[in-house]
């Protein structure tokens, strides 16, 4: 197919873009295959490049023969194009709609950028199993790294290769396999070096009514588990929730069949609920009409707020057990690639300080997410102004980076990033030129060629140049277990994201600015004050001063 | 001190406000103070609560472990002991209601305090703020404002200050005449003057109109308003209380401007509710924080039908409403309410900051609630309790004011000389009575308790710890391009303020604080230019010329700046490296308290302590108490494999 036959108008002039607090600007219209653009064509101003990928969804508007387009992006912005003349104003918005929703990932932006710059450092190399898997080994001789999903017929969400226990041989792993939902059987998810205990996830057993049982399973994390201690099985859906789902098939562990386990329910939600609750907080933070009361009323029915509260105590949870109780876990929902992995990720932020540098981050995100299999390209499809049926879009990443900045606003100087770049990794799961967040799995990836065809975010944000952009000046390593407060009174609303064009960040960007000024100046002048006191303690053991009294 | 039967008690329990978490230590009763100590010798924590700051003590029903006594601060905190014999707490409890209940003046805390300093110095600080200085500096008297001697005597009007400011064309007949015809006598007089636009601020209060009644009197002193003003034909009259409220003070022969009765007058009501709704609005919101396991949807919900926010709002809206008057139309405002001492000094004090840059500096801001709340006769005995309750009067006026401050500060980042804690410690100190300065109810009360020779002046004291209340991120020449602020008032941008409110629950704070680190980075900045100045001095003793240093590769030895004594509040700063250090050590417990919050240097100056409490507690206290589902699964799973 041809971008040609979608573009029925690619260029009009004398277009008028509209955005909240920044001035309008006329000028020219282009529609490429991928990108609308927005050019006055004079010096020194700022051309408007948009993915037709990051458009959600447009509404049309005509006074006369003026035509309006109103583009929602789904990174949340809103703009609006005045556009002179009714036909070229319906082709635009044909083309924009036609162009945004393409099927074929494919035909995706980032299978025909090519980079401007130097690929230093392949991206798709940051993480590789077999590395992360000897510095385990160089800790403990517990775990093996299996081949038995190599052609990812045992489980097809999960990579090809995965860190289990060392006395479960492949043959287990099957049965246990079929036992889980998807396949996806318990695996290593993060070793607390601090006590050896681990955390594993995986999707919830297959016990349906009848109460199925697996001794392989049981085996398989069983053994993760000291001789007399006890683990917990940290379920993120509720009791009624578990206890439904045997209806269809799944279930949850039985203690009778797992003696040694300890099972623990939460209530974080299921991502089609998500869905709805970041649509109203969108809505919410858009109409600014609103009253006092009937803000905060809307705040709380979104329900956002409370699901940064939910998955974050269960995370707390999680790191509690490990850490405080010296106890293993392991962490299911109900697929095991949504509330589960939000749940490992984030109890391994909390644990772990490696986690909180920048490569580190990039490590948890490769390895907890794209290797764990979340699917991206399903959840990410559409974003707060879809108006179609969701179909299995959901914010599940996006609550996950509210959660990190959760924790980064109470702790900010124990992370190596700041803000800006989680904002940038929402911005690049929903739409970007790189191919990192294409596909839905290992598998999927692997088919789309994407590490030869496409360019990896890793290779574009770790060049030093654009790195700067992401580092926090505050932050001092330490190596410590970072516990949140997760009272309503401390978790705020995330407004780099849900109030980022709604309001002028002036004040606020001049004043992060000066407050960098100040670290840095501190470090200038610490250089400073070194060098001039061993130039002097030079000068001092060479010869006294000149005229000594 | 008679009232004091038991001075100290052992054994007594403190419980955490959120979690299960309790520790022991032994409390003190004196004659200012309760105090807790806890007595595990490595952390141990103090924490002095003046007898002033306490609301409400509360003796609940005895348990198993002892007597529970609940104490309600007015600066927010809340206590919990549990006294093992009841006698003892029985005698604690009957001590500290007769104590937090003076009948006299003289029984307050100012009168006794005493910072060791001596006359002259005590003088010097009352000397600080000078209201005569501050009109001239708005460019008053001019030729068209003029000081009267009217209420020199305060024969006119007692709760105002000796001197007030009136337009050159009011004679004294009219402003005589006009005080009769308003509430308590509280005539229009000036309270800022807009220089650039000659647009004048007055306020006054209520006029005593009912159905019909008029005072020519009045209408000239309005109209002698507007003529001073050349700028602007009319001047707007802003009604701060809600139309209803207004209305009903008719029928008790009071009311508003009747617009057929004064020419050139824009009436408009702004609607910010009395200090029954705000006192209400606030015990609402104090109860939903209190909730221990509070769910997220509580909170919001909690915190919407408290109304707090909104009344917060309201009076940020007519604050921009009469900064806008003057500074776009150079319109002058009169502003009043019922009696012109409570929503009227919220309004005219919150839009003279957003004019005047001036206000938005220490300095200025001490001299603006001089002006606006406790020259003008802001009734602070009454609205804080400090003396013979009347419950009815109590009212949360001026933490709003400060409140919308705060607010303004979150959106303003670069425009404030001072940093949240200010607010906070003049909110601490305006409870405290340990000064001067808010004690009583007007002008006339504060001579006549000879307050200058008796008691010290808060603002002198808060310059000396200038350093701990600065904002390291302040600008001039932000302050000399956004003269005047104009904030948004879209309800997102007024948060809660988590500091204010839960001041002393600190496991709710961050754990890190921004703020403290970077005011020591600027500290530190100029203790190092400082170090530079001298080495180059030395260096020139070699003959070496030394300016064009550049920096070099990173030192092998990393010289720590040399940090203050103390940051915020008075606690002992350790160096980071120390503070890592000790956590390193730390066996058991390894739990990032770098730096502990600013706030959490609780034991403040005016509690007299500089104890530190330690980290912020276990797991439990940070995610989940007991009734946090979480954790009962998790205690309870413990309970049952064990047995």
């Amino acid at each position: 197919m041809e971008f040609a036959e979608l573009i029925k108008t690619p260029r009009v002039d004398g277009v008028v873009l509209h955005r909240p607090f920044m001035p309008t600007v006329e000028g020219t219209l282009c529609l490429t295959g991928h990108h609308l653009i927005l050019s006055s064509r004079q010096d020194n101003t700022e051309e408007l490049w948009l993915l037709h990928a990051n458009i959600d969804s447009i509404e049309k508007r005509f006074i006369g023969s003026l035509g309006t387009i109103i583009v929602k992006c789904k990174d949340l912005r809103v703009i609006q194009l005045d556009i002179p003349g009714m036909e070229e104003c319906l082709n635009i918005a044909s083309s924009i709609e036609a162009l945004s929703t393409l099927d074929s990932v494919s035909l995706m932006y980032p299978f025909f950028y090519r980079p401007l710059f130097e690929v230093i450092e392949d991206g798709w190399q940051l993480f590789v199993p077999e590395e992360a898997f000897k510095d385990l080994e160089s800790m403990t001789d517990e775990w093996r790294l299996s081949e038995v999903n190599k052609d990812f017929s045992v489980c097809p969400s999960y990579p090809s290769l995965l860190t289990v226990p060392k006395d479960i041989d492949d043959e287990s792993l099957c049965k246990a396999a079929s036992f889980r939902h998807g396949g996806r059987f318990p695996v290593l998810s993060y070793y607390h070096k601090k006590n050896g205990m681990v955390m594993m996830r995986a999707a919830q057993p297959l016990t349906g009514t009848n109460g199925r049982r697996c001794k392989e399973d049981e085996k398989l994390i069983n053994a993760t588990l000291c001789a007399g201690k006890r683990g917990y099985i940290i379920d993120t859906r509720t009791v009624a929730v578990a206890q439904q789902a045997k209806a269809r098939g799944g279930g949850f562990e039985q203690e009778a069949n797992y003696p040694q386990w300890r099972r623990i329910h939460k209530a974080v939600e299921r991502s089609n609920v998500l869905q709805e609750s970041l649509i109203k907080l969108v809505e919410a933070c858009n109409d600014q009409s609103h009253s006092m009361d009937r803000w905060l009323s809307k705040l709380e029915a979104s329900n956002w707020q409370s699901n940064v509260k939910e998955i974050l105590t269960t995370a707390c949870l999680a790191a509690q057990c490990i850490d405080r109780e010296g106890a293993s876990v392991l962490v299911h929902g109900t697929e095991g690639t949504d509330s589960t992995l939000q749940v490992t990720s984030l109890a391994q932020i909390i644990l772990d300080p490696a986690c909180r540098t920048i490569r580190g981050f990039e490590v948890l995100i490769e390895r907890e997410w794209l290797q764990a299999g979340h699917p991206f390209q399903q959840r990410c499809a559409q974003s707060a102004y879809s108006n179609g049926k969701p179909r299995s879009e959901a914010p599940v990443f996006l609550l996950f980076l509210d959660c990190v900045w959760q924790i980064l606003r109470q702790f900010p100087c124990s992370f190596q990033f700041n803000e800006n770049f989680l904002i940038m990794l929402f911005e690049h799961a929903y739409a970007s030129q790189f191919g990192t967040f294409l596909g839905n799995s290992v598998a999927e990836r692997l088919k789309l060629l994407l590490s030869q065809k496409t360019v990896s975010l890793w290779s574009w944000v770790n060049r030093p140049q654009e790195l700067e952009r992401f580092l926090n000046p505050l932050y001092e390593p330490n190596n410590l277990v970072i516990w949140p407060s997760v009272a309503p009174q401390s978790l705020l609303l995330w407004e780099g994201v849900f109030l980022r064009w709604n309001r002028s960040s002036k004040c606020l960007d001049e004043a992060n600015q000066e407050m960098v000024h100040i670290i840095e100046y501190n470090k200038e002048l610490q250089n400073k004050v070194n060098s001039l006191r061993r130039q002097l303690a030079q000068l001092e053991t060479e010869d006294g001063p000149l005229q000594t009294p | 001190m008679e009232h004091i039967r038991t001075p100290k008690v052992e054994q007594v329990k403190l419980l955490d406000r959120f979690s299960n978490k309790s520790v022991t230590g032994t409390l003190h009763l004196t004659a200012t103070h309760l105090i807790f100590v806890e007595s595990n010798s490595t952390s141990a924590q103090e924490i002095w609560i003046l007898h002033h700051h306490i609301a409400s003590v509360e003796k609940l029903s005895l348990t198993t472990s002892g007597c529970p006594l609940l104490i309600q601060c007015r600066n927010f905190r809340l206590v919990h002991f549990v006294i093992p014999r009841e006698r003892d707490c029985h005698d604690i409890y009957s001590s500290l209601l007769r104590l937090l209940r003076p009948v006299s003046y003289d029984e307050l805390y100012a009168f006794s305090y005493n910072p060791k300093q001596n006359d002259q110095q005590r003088e010097e600080g009352w000397q600080l703020i000078d209201l005569a200085a501050e009109f001239e500096r708005m460019g008053v008297p001019c030729d068209q404002w003029q000081l009267t001697d009217v209420n020199r005597e305060y024969k006119v009007c007692e709760t105002y200050p000796r001197d007030l400011y009136v337009p050159i064309t009011a004679s004294k007949p009219i402003i005589v005449g006009s005080s009769k015809f308003r509430s308590k006598g509280r005539f229009p007089v000036l309270t800022y003057f807009y220089q650039e636009k000659k647009a004048a601020v007055c306020r006054c209060s209520q006029p005593l109109s009912g159905f019909s009644a008029r005072c020519l009197e009045d209408e000239h002193m309005l109209q002698a308003i507007s003529k001073a003003n050349h700028n602007s034909r009319c001047i707007y009259v802003m009604d701060t209380r809600p139309k209803l409220n207004a209305l009903a003070n008719r029928a008790a022969g009071k009311g508003y401007e009747n617009e057929d009765n004064y020419p050139n007058i824009r009436f408009q009501f702004v609607g910010i509710e009395n200090i029954h709704v705000m006192r209400g609005s606030l015990q609402k919101l104090l109860e939903v924080m209190g909730t221990r396991s509070l769910s997220m949807t509580d909170y919001l919900v909690g915190l919407e039908n408290s109304g707090w926010l909104r009344h917060i709002k309201a009076i940020m809206d007519a604050a921009i409403f009469l900064a806008k008057a003057v500074t776009v139309e150079g319109a002058s405002v009169l502003v009043h309410c019922s009696d012109g001492w409570d929503r009227t000094a919220q309004v005219c004090a919150l839009g003279s900051l957003l004019m005047d840059p001036y206000y938005r500096t220490i300095k200025g801001f001490m001299v603006l609630i001089e002006k606006d709340w406790i020259s003008f006769g802001h009734k602070f005995a009454d609205r804080c309790d400090q003396l013979d309750p009347d419950p009815k009067e109590v009212s949360p006026i001026f933490t709003q004011f400060l409140e919308c401050v705060w607010q303004l500060t979150e959106q303003f980042p670069q425009a404030f000389e001072f940093s949240e804690w200010f607010l906070i410690q003049i909110h601490e100190h305006v409870h405290s009575c340990q000064f001067g300065n808010f004690l009583g109810n007007s002008q006339r009360q504060r001579e006549d308790l000879q307050l200058k020779e008796r008691t010290y002046s808060l603002w002198a004291h808060l310059l000396s710890e200038k350093q701990n209340y600065l904002n390291p991120v302040y600008s001039l020449s932000f302050a000399e391009s956004h003269p005047v602020l104009e904030p948004s008032t879209q309800a997102y941008h007024f948060k809660f303020w988590r500091n204010m409110y839960h001041q002393y629950d600190r496991s709710m704070h961050p754990r890190q604080s921004i703020l403290k680190h970077v005011l020591t980075l600027k500290e530190s900045n100029r203790e190092l230019e400082g170090t530079v100045q001298a080495l180059k001095t030395k260096l020139q003793a070699f003959g070496v010329s030394t300016s064009p240093l550049k920096p070099q590769t990173p030192p092998r030895e990393r010289s720590l700046p040399s940090r203050p004594q103390s940051l915020i509040l008075g606690a002992p700063l350790l160096s980071r490296k120390e503070v890592q250090q000790e956590e390193d050590e730390e066996v058991l417990g390894e739990e990032a308290r770098e730096d502990a919050p600013a706030s959490t240097d609780g034991e403040r100056t005016v509690e007299g302590s500089s104890a530190t409490e330690n980290g912020y507690g276990e797991l439990t206290g940070s995610f989940g108490s007991k009734n946090e589902p979480a954790v009962v699964t998790l205690e309870f799973g413990v309970a049952r494999m064990t047995c």
